[in-house]
């Protein structure tokens, strides 16, 4: 389906799809985290573009993060001293784990664009006075956007981007709904292109396509394909051969906690209430990051609750190494999980994993045990 | 003429420091049995409330240090990855994590928590490692969130962090069904504040040449303005030391003998190489003389207002050395190298601490380029043994002292 294969095209040839953004003259802010506020971005007429690792080899950012930070930390700042992300027109750093931390501080003394921006989010969810800090250090940020286009963001803007990252919202949740209902309707690998474009392609494109697949999706009649049903669970996942890996094994993924995934998706923004404090308060509700605190047993439910909802068979935990936040986790999710009947497996990777045929060998394994 | 010695004269309140060290967990591991309640905190988080409010306060960080001391790091931190943390966690948390269960390490383990009071002003890790333990020991957790300071200390940083003080001190009446008395909580913070002044003074005496103490002495003194911040016996034994530091400086008594070279120590101490690495460096007669870590308690006083502490320490504890930017820490570098008059720079990049590490790389390429003195990165962790190669550093510690003395002459 054409629609489908725009988003595998932007997502394969990022700077490709930034130079066509660029020539309608929109400027380009890259972001790292699902907590990135990007419809004050869009808002400000940026263009906001997750960015995802090119997996190059390490060799500038030696100089600056020792091996023992995570692949996609390291990746990501490699790519932009070898300037392979010279198509940003700035960057912005929500503030989550240690490691995005000083990526920050190292982003910041070693620039090379116009833009920076750190937004210092609170690290607790769960109280009142987290989410009136929130609050203003959304209006802190859109501040800083506004010194940088030099003009006001007028609240009717936030709102129309509020509603039309809603509509991309909606429409992924709708297609991982429909994945979940007759899985197989769509390959892993086509969904999570889809989501991973959502982040990197002009968003009225992409909710406009969205749409379209939804539909065509719709009126399909549902393939056959049995197969084990599957969650994953992590942070990044920007591995396209795992979804392949994991349906060659005869598994089918139904649904996920990660921030490529539904973490970043679920839950809109509530439209009727103040922009700002709407964006603060869908931080808050939505499913966390481990990196954040929202209760001592919230992620253990979620994840759990989406088993039993989405009618899983198992959970697959990809763990990106170094990632302390999601490592700290696993042992209590796991023990969760059990305690629920729910089988699980973890898969320690790198962002930049060679070979995934250890990663075979353990997910056949894995579904024939479940 | 005094003579000089040649020989390593011992710090004699060392004997003293130990005694109430011990009396201090003495009293904490029996707090049980006196009715008194127990909170863990992190080493960063503010403890003035507990200690006006007669809450025994229990340092894990501090137990991970001792566990390290110890050489108990590495079963330990075996144990919690058979428990399924990954041995790329901090070396504190996976010690800490396993003691609660088997109840091992140097003194049998920590008492029982009543709360758990976790400020992240040092790290995130201590998030994670603290839900850990509010699961484990099912008690009430506080989270004393403090946002990095990247750049400026913003007005709603302020307020965000102010507000949770009230939030904070109606959590440890609400827990311990007491109420704060305003009056004992002005005298607390009086006393950390002098107890922090004094903590400086003793650090600043390593200026003098040659230096009465080394980073290594720092280490072990400072678990009292660690654990007894805001107490008198902090403030009274930091006096004692700072007279005997001051009476070495005048008999002429060095900590390392026939100092040569001054060097600065940058991250947590690596607690399991202690005394080697102090006998390395002593063997080239160079002596740490300073170090970024053990400063940090006492880096903060310029924000602190003694009649107005509580609302003073939103701030101080907000801009504590490892909550800031990575320039703010090399800022703080320079001004360390030209204080104690530094001729090289040792780094330890510790596999346990990520907020501390990652930047280290750029505060070294900015300590070259400002006063061109020699850096040397040494890879280790704090408790766990396992990742260090003691014929590597040696080899790189000899390279390193070889330059510092080319280059000195």
């Amino acid at each position: 389906m054409k629609d489908i294969e725009c988003f595998h095209d932007a997502v394969s040839h990022i700077p490709e799809t930034a130079s066509q953004i660029k020539k309608q003259g929109r400027k380009i802010m890259g972001y790292l985290c699902s907590y990135a506020p990007e419809e004050l971005i869009h808002a400000a007429g940026f263009h906001p573009m997750r960015l995802f690792s090119s997996k190059s080899d390490i060799v500038l950012a030696e100089n600056h993060l020792q091996s023992y930070c995570c692949s996609l930390v390291r990746g990501i700042l490699e790519d932009s001293l070898n300037g392979r992300l010279d198509f940003l027109d700035g960057a912005v750093f929500p503030h989550t784990c240690d490691s995005m931390q000083r990526l920050s501080d190292i982003w910041r003394m070693n620039n090379r664009y116009a833009f920076f921006a750190d937004v210092v989010l609170p690290a607790k969810l769960n109280t009142e006075s987290a989410g009136i800090y929130m609050t203003e250090v959304l209006a802190r940020f859109k501040k800083d956007l506004e010194a940088a286009i030099g003009k006001d963001i007028p609240d009717t803007e936030i709102k129309a981007s509020i509603s039309l990252f809603n509509r991309i919202r909606k429409n992924l949740s709708a297609l991982y709904d429909l994945n979940s209902r007759h899985p197989g309707l769509i390959s892993g690998r086509d969904l999570y292109a889809l989501v991973k474009g959502s982040m990197i392609m002009d968003r009225k494109e992409a909710a406009d396509r969205l749409a379209n697949i939804v539909s065509h999706l719709e009126k399909m009649s549902p393939p056959v394909k049995p197969g084990k049903r599957l969650i994953l669970s992590g942070s990044v996942c920007d591995t396209p051969d795992i979804f392949d890996a994991i349906e060659t094994a005869g598994g089918v993924l139904v649904g996920d906690d990660l921030c490529t995934g539904q973490r970043w998706f679920e839950g809109p923004v509530m439209e009727d209430t103040p922009p700002l404090s709407a964006m603060a308060q869908r931080y808050r509700d939505r499913v966390t990051c481990p990196a954040k605190h929202s209760g001592l047993t919230t992620r253990a439910e979620n994840l759990v609750s989406l088993v039993q909802k989405t009618r899983a068979d198992g959970v697959v935990f990809l763990m990106l190494k170094f990632c302390d936040p999601h490592t700290f986790d696993y042992p209590y999710l796991k023990e969760r999980l059990d305690g629920a009947g729910i089988k699980s497996m973890i898969f320690e990777m790198d962002d930049q994993q060679q070979s995934l045929a250890q990663f075979s060998t353990r997910i056949e394994t894995f579904i024939h045990m479940i | 003429m005094p003579e000089k010695p040649n020989e390593t004269v011992k710090i004699k309140s060392a004997k003293k420091m130990r005694d109430l060290m011990t009396a201090y967990y003495l009293e904490a591991l029996s707090a049980g049995q006196n009715h008194k309640p127990v909170a863990w905190i992190t080493s960063g988080g503010p403890v003035e409330p507990l200690v006006a409010m007669d809450i025994i306060p229990v340092y894990p960080e501090n137990h991970g240090a001792m566990i390290g001391s110890a050489k108990m790091g590495e079963d330990l931190c075996a144990k919690a990855e058979d428990m399924g943390y990954s041995s790329d966690l901090c070396s504190y948390a996976r010690a800490d994590i396993a003691c609660s269960v088997v109840k091992g390490g140097p003194i049998g383990g920590l008492p029982k928590p009543d709360m758990l009071i976790c400020c992240n002003n040092i790290c995130g890790t201590v998030l994670k490692w603290y839900e850990v333990q509010a699961r484990f020991y099912n008690v009430p957790l506080f989270i004393f969130d403090t946002p990095i300071c990247h750049g400026a200390y913003t007005p709603e940083i302020a307020r965000y962090v102010r507000t949770q003080i009230d939030e904070y001190i109606a959590f440890l009446e609400t827990v311990t069904q007491r109420k704060l008395d305003h009056d004992r909580m002005n005298e607390v913070g009086k006393l950390s504040l002098e107890g922090q002044r004094l903590w400086q003074k003793v650090l600043n005496t390593t200026a003098h040449k040659p230096s009465p103490m080394s980073a290594f002495d720092a280490f072990f003194f400072l678990a009292l303005i660690v654990t007894l911040r805001g107490t008198r016996i902090a403030v009274d034994f930091y006096k004692e030391l700072i007279e005997e530091m001051e009476q070495r400086i005048r008999d002429g008594v060095s900590s390392v003998p026939n100092e040569r070279y001054r060097l600065l120590w940058d991250n947590l101490p690596v607690w399991h190489r202690l005394k080697w690495l102090s006998s390395k460096f002593s063997d080239h007669h160079a002596c740490l003389v300073a170090d970024t870590y053990t400063s940090a308690w006492c880096g903060t006083i310029k924000y602190i207002d003694e009649n107005r502490f509580l609302d003073s320490m939103a701030e101080a504890y907000t801009r504590i050395y490892l909550n800031i930017g990575v320039d703010q820490m090399a800022e703080e570098v320079l001004n360390m190298i030209r204080f104690y008059d530094i001729d090289g720079f040792v780094m330890h990049s510790n596999r346990s601490c990520k907020p501390y590490s990652f930047g280290q790389m750029d505060i070294m390429r900015i300590v070259r380029e400002k006063t061109g003195i020699p850096v040397l990165m040494i890879e280790a962790d704090m408790t766990d043994p396992r990742s260090f190669s003691e014929s590597q550093v040696e080899t790189r510690i000899d390279a390193f002292m070889e330059i510092i003395k080319q280059r000195r002459g």
